[in-house]
């Protein structure tokens, strides 16, 4: 097992969206303020550094992982998605996105990034959900402005669309 | 007016898109793509400039306590530490807040020799970066001397209840006495008179994002620049500067392009734009603080709690003839501004939707050792509808009546708007009847009743409740003003109105850019500007740029400037209209010369400017728009340019206060009525919502989806408060509910969908006929479903939140005896955290061995778990400094431990207290070791012990089981230092000391 000595800064090295990056940290520097503050990855947000909101949600090597109780050392190596490579492109939504740009699924934006991150891992591997999954799997993530059913109903289309559309794909 | 503006907010029709306007549709938010895309600009995603150093705070563990001392020694020389701030330091900075009525009391953003509230702040610690400035932290050593605290409103009015400010003699910061009509007479002569005392319990709508400043002093212009996510009002401003000790005019203030939702509750981060900005202004850099989340539920700000005793004289048919208030708002443990706010925005509105002619009130004002209040979504109205509603549900079962038919009884009539109430407010407009016929019907009233009837009969616990309200909108900035009695108010000079500004702005290509001074925290303001600006000059939505930051020395502002009191869609909105109609009619002067047309043959449509009479003849909007900048010689000579437009607009409706201390609080009254059904499961006592109906009438709707956004966020947050939130706190002001696994928030699981209704009444008073919206659940949800919950199990007292053991304890009584022989639960002593338990443990060698082991020094630091050091002050008296983390929360602790009793090697009591910024407490525990026969020891100990501050705030499974880790980890460390052994049980003695000497400190 590496030991890190917590008076020193250590590389850290991942992939973030696909593209490789690296800083330094100290043993002790969460996940989720390393990649606001030394990769300047802002749109993971924190929201109670305590595991419980949701928000500061990525995926770490295919895993849906709190952030804010990941420590940057641990990832090292990994492969990490955020909010920010959900778009296709830059001046486009993906379809989960605009799913909720057209449900009113967000007011002030701060919980989203975190949301996108756990539908999009889940649809993913579940393109048939019910309410109650969608609700299940939402039940980790704290919204004070939405009351929250107009998130469910826009997961609930988005999985609906991309059902459609990986259906035209595999046809092409 | 209101029978034809009376229409349903449906969906939009897009095909007839050219000819509609734009506001009243739902479309899709401009601000969307940037926050769906991580793209957001909230405080901490926004750079600083070079050198800014960042604080952390110290913060107070104790309730009530005099500072002795505080060592900061080591801290300033710490790695990084650039300053510590304690009180003394900011004192020479700043000047007191303003406290918010005439008394001889200080309010400091930093505690003065004095702590009054845990997490009150202690010290600043300024340092290079955040962690560092965090571990400085742990190096101040504070010397306590605490006081006894008193947290409950009533208490604190007692004649022998601690007082917290010698400025506020038996903690009573107002007491106020008002009458309108004749409540005597009225109570004299009424069939009737029914009662009800409220206790409203404290919480918060807690946004996702805490809040965050940094703070720049200018030392050579002696001027602040900050920015922070402050959401207004800005008469906060002159509070702001003043504590800075610079004029308005060297305090400027701005707001990031977007915040992480409000509710109200980031007015509250104004003492730390006071406190952050002396600690750049000491250490002459800019200084960045972002508050976490433990400190944001313990210490930011909180709604008032409440206690209530409302009465009304009541006729035989169940018509209110008058109210009787006696009202105790707690305001924690400071005045700050704008409280008593609370208490006196519903002042026009004690009545509810309901014609009472007769009103008693006593207004008192206390204060106690709890976190200040501030501004919370729904502002006194949740506290004021609780116990409005509830008596109104009693009157019903008193007099054997439908609570829904009680209600219907007493609404304002139809044709009596504008209504001025008895306090009074102007009730705009309205129609309750309709209103209420329409949810009656839209949301199946009768087969809800028939449900419950259904499931009643099958020994089900199933009831329903009904609420109505009136939602009041755009507060009179002079409404705070009816806690002076009239001859103070004269003295004080007049406060009235609310100012909205908004201005409209074409630059040299045409294109249009609209400001406001709404500070929005996701609401969409931007997108609703564009569409009402939109309308105005037949631009589409996308042609108008909105802004919606402040920069207080650059744009258009006033006190009443901010989001609040759902000023928005009334006011600010509005505002916008008439600015951009301001601009237009100039602009139709200027297209009137160059069409050759009259200017009232001018229209604007499709991005172009016409004449109405012959459409043929028309010019693009871009090129009249433009016509200011590039040639203003081309322009009509009574023109005037058509550049920018700032309006400042005040509703002449809000008037002061007068003599009879009659205050319309508030220009717009929307109308609600709730119900719902709810059932009780018998076993677990969980309260489902099986159906909820809400009915708005908030005048014309800019936005449907904005809208129903608006009331389904509002719903959410009160069905917490009704079931789950609680800021709750011991007796001794231990706070309990530090994390978001104390402090339940509702999830996707608890939500469900609210059913909506509409009705449009526009109101008279603002341009768009728009009233506000944001607050309205908030007031009516919470005692909707009280009221539902009371009719299911026939209750005639019950008492927010409506946690399952609550309701258990309602209907079940006390908690039964457990059965002979099991362990039964030690009697909490009042106010604490208690730990407590037994054990052993077996470890190899004597106990003779074992026995000096526990008196050796060496030994000790080696087996306590995250010792620092032990210092042996006498043979049966050891110092010790710890390193402990429970939870999210780390923290150093002194630990001072005494041993009493000592009959080596058998038996020893130790006593001991701990204290660290984290928490303090104390514990004694009894040791005894006996031969296991084995050649080992046996160890058997015995524990109880208190905790309070913020380790007490992080809940009891946590600590139960970090004390279960580190006991353990103690006999583990104890077992392999003796060589062999182990715990027996997971629990140990000698874990207790390292308990004692570390976690549970003491109390004095």
């Amino acid at each position: 097992m590496t030991r890190l000595g917590s008076d020193r800064r250590h590389p850290v090295r991942f992939k973030l969206n696909g593209k490789p990056v690296e800083a330094e940290a100290e043993p002790r520097t969460l996940l989720s303020d390393f990649l606001r503050q030394q990769i300047g990855a802002t749109g993971t947000h924190v929201g109670c550094e305590h595991g419980v909101c949701g928000a500061c949600t990525v995926i770490v090597d295919g895993m849906l992982t709190r952030s804010c109780l990941t420590l940057a050392v641990q990832a090292d190596g990994c492969e990490l998605q955020t909010v920010e490579g959900l778009a296709p492109s830059p001046d486009r939504l993906g379809i989960l996105q605009q799913a909720f740009r057209r449900n009113h699924a967000l007011q002030c934006g701060f919980c989203t990034a975190g949301i996108l991150m756990s539908l999009d891992h889940y649809l993913r591997r579940h393109p048939m959900p019910s309410e109650a999954d969608i609700r299940d799997l939402l039940s980790g993530h704290l919204c004070r402005c939405t009351g929250y059913t107009p998130i469910v109903k826009a997961a609930l289309e988005a999985a609906a669309e991309l059902a459609t559309t990986s259906e035209e794909k595999s046809d092409a | 007016m209101p029978e034809t503006a009376v229409r349903s907010a449906s969906s939009v029709d897009q095909n007839r898109a050219e000819v509609r306007p734009w506001v009243g549709r739902s479309i899709e938010r401009v601000e969307d793509a940037a926050l769906l895309t991580g793209r957001g600009r909230f405080i901490d995603d926004l750079g600083t400039p070079p050198g800014t150093l960042h604080a952390a705070i110290l913060r107070s563990p104790h309730a009530h306590a005099d500072i002795v001392s505080v060592d900061a020694e080591a801290a300033r020389r710490a790695p990084g530490v650039a300053a510590v701030l304690t009180g003394e330091q900011v004192k020479a900075l700043t000047s007191s807040l303003v406290v918010g009525v005439k008394a001889p009391v200080e309010c400091w953003p930093i505690a003065i020799d004095r702590v009054r509230y845990v997490g009150e702040p202690v010290a600043v610690v300024v340092a290079t970066d955040r962690a560092r400035a965090e571990d400085a932290i742990e190096l101040i050593n504070v010397e306590y001397r605490p006081r006894a605290a008193v947290v409950d409103p009533l208490a604190a009015l007692a004649a022998d209840a601690p007082v917290l400010h010698e400025g506020f003699p038996g903690n009573l910061a107002s007491d106020r006495r008002f009458s309108y009509g004749n409540p005597d007479l009225a109570f004299g002569e009424a069939a009737h008179r029914f009662s009800i005392d409220i206790r409203y319990p404290r919480n918060s709508c807690t946004p996702i994002e805490t809040y965050g400043v940094i703070a720049s002093h200018d030392a050579a212009e002696d001027a602040y620049d900050i920015l922070a996510n402050f959401q207004g009002p800005f008469s906060i401003h002159t509070v702001i500067s003043r504590a800075l000790k610079v004029p308005g005019n060297r305090l400027r203030l701005r707001t990031p392009p977007a915040s992480g939702g409000s509710f109200g509750v980031k007015q509250g981060v104004f003492p730390y734009i006071v406190l952050i900005g002396a600690a750049s202004r000491a250490v002459g850099r800019p200084v960045k603080w972002i508050e976490d989340r433990l400190e944001h539920l313990t210490a930011s700000v909180s709604a008032t709690n409440r206690a209530t005793t409302l009465s009304a004289a009541v006729a035989a048919d169940g018509k209110i003839l008058a109210l009787d208030w006696d009202q105790v708002e707690d305001c924690g443990a400071h005045l700050r501004a704008p409280e008593p706010a609370t208490l006196y925005r519903m002042h026009g509105n004690l009545t509810g939707a309901y014609d009472i002619r007769h009103v008693r009130v006593r207004n008192r004002v206390v204060v106690t050792n709890k976190t200040p209040t501030g501004l919370n979504r729904g502002f006194g109205g949740p506290q004021v509808y609780f116990a409005l509603e509830r008596l109104v549900q009693r009157i019903a079962i008193g007099l054997r009546l439908d609570p829904f038919d009680v209600i219907k009884r007493n609404l304002v009539p139809a044709n009596a708007f504008p209504y001025r109430t008895a306090t009074g407010a102007l009730l705009d407009s309205g129609n309750y009847q309709e209103a209420i016929a329409r949810g009656v019907e839209q949301g199946r009233l009768a087969e809800l009743r028939t449900r419950r009837d259904e499931a009643r009969a099958q020994g089900r616990l199933y009831g329903i409740g009904f609420t109505a309200v009136v939602e009041p909108s755009v507060s009179n900035m002079g409404y705070i003003t009816t806690v002076l009695t009239a001859a103070e108010r004269r003295k004080a000079g007049p406060k009235n109105g609310a100012q909205a500004t908004a201005t409209v702005t074409l630059d040299p290509v045409g294109s249009v850019t609209v400001h406001v001074a709404s500070v929005p925290q996701g609401q969409g303001h931007r997108t609703v500007l564009s569409q009402v600006v939109a309308d105005v000059f037949g631009l589409k939505p996308q042609d108008v740029r909105v802004n919606t930051e402040i920069d207080t020395t650059k744009d258009a502002w006033s006190i009443a400037s901010g989001n609040y009191a759902s000023r928005f869609a009334a006011a600010v909105a509005g505002t916008a209209k008439l600015a951009a109609e301001r601009i237009a009619a100039r602009l139709a002067r200027v297209a009137a010369s160059q069409l050759n047309v009259e200017p009232g043959d001018v229209v604007f449509g499709d991005g172009l400017v016409a004449s109405k009479r012959n459409p043929e003849n028309r010019i693009a909007f871009s090129r009249i728009a433009a016509l200011s900048h590039w040639s203003p010689g081309s322009l009509p000579d009574d023109a005037g340019q058509t550049i920018r437009e700032t309006v400042f607009w005040t509703p002449p409706e809000l008037t002061a206060p007068d003599d009879e201390d009659r205050i319309n609080s508030s220009l717009c009254h929307g109308f609600i009525f709730d119900f719902c059904g709810v059932e009780i499961d018998r076993t677990t006592f969980e309260v489902r919502i099986d159906r909820y109906v809400t009915m708005h009438d908030c005048g014309t709707i800019l936005h449907p989806g904005m809208v129903n956004g608006q009331i389904r966020g509002g719903f959410a947050q009160a069905l917490g408060a009704a079931l789950y939130e609680e800021y709750a706190y011991a007796a001794d002001g231990s706070f309990l509910t530090g994390t978001f696994a104390d402090y339940l928030l509702p999830t996707t699981a608890e939500v469900p969908e609210p059913q909506i209704v509409h009705m449009e009444t526009p109101s008279p008073f603002t341009p768009l006929g728009a009233k506000g919206v944001g607050e309205g659940n908030c007031m009516s949800t919470p005692v909707c479903i009280a009221n539902a919950v009371a009719d299911a199990l026939r209750l005639a007292d019950v008492t927010l939140p409506l946690v399952p053991a609550k309701l258990a304890a309602l209907v079940r009584g006390p908690e039964p005896e457990p059965p002979a022989g099991q362990p039964k639960a030690a009697p909490a002593r009042e106010g604490d955290r208690r730990l407590h338990g037994e054990g052993s443990a077996s470890v190899n060698g004597a106990p003779e061995q074992v026995w000096t082991m526990l008196l050796d020094v060496g030994t000790l630091q080696a087996v306590i778990p995250g010792c620092q050091r032990v210092d042996k002050v006498s043979d049966t008296h050891f110092r010790a400094d710890v390193t402990l983390g429970i939870g999210p929360v780390t923290g150093r602790y002194r630990a001072d431990v005494q041993l009493f009793d000592l009959d080596p090697p058998r038996t020893v009591t130790l006593r001991g207290k701990a204290e660290g910024a984290l928490g303090f407490g104390s514990a004694e525990g009894r040791i005894t070791l006996e031969p296991d026969g084995k050649g080992g020891t046996r160890l058997h100990y015995a524990y109880d012990a208190a905790i309070g501050g913020k380790v007490a705030s992080i809940g009891g499974r946590l600590l139960d089981g970090a004390t279960r880790v580190i006991i353990g980890q103690f006999f583990a460390a104890l077992a392999r230092k003796a060589g062999g052994g182990g715990p027996a049980s997971g629990f140990s003695l000698i874990a207790l000391l390292g308990k004692l000497a570390s976690l549970l400190g003491g109390r004095r």
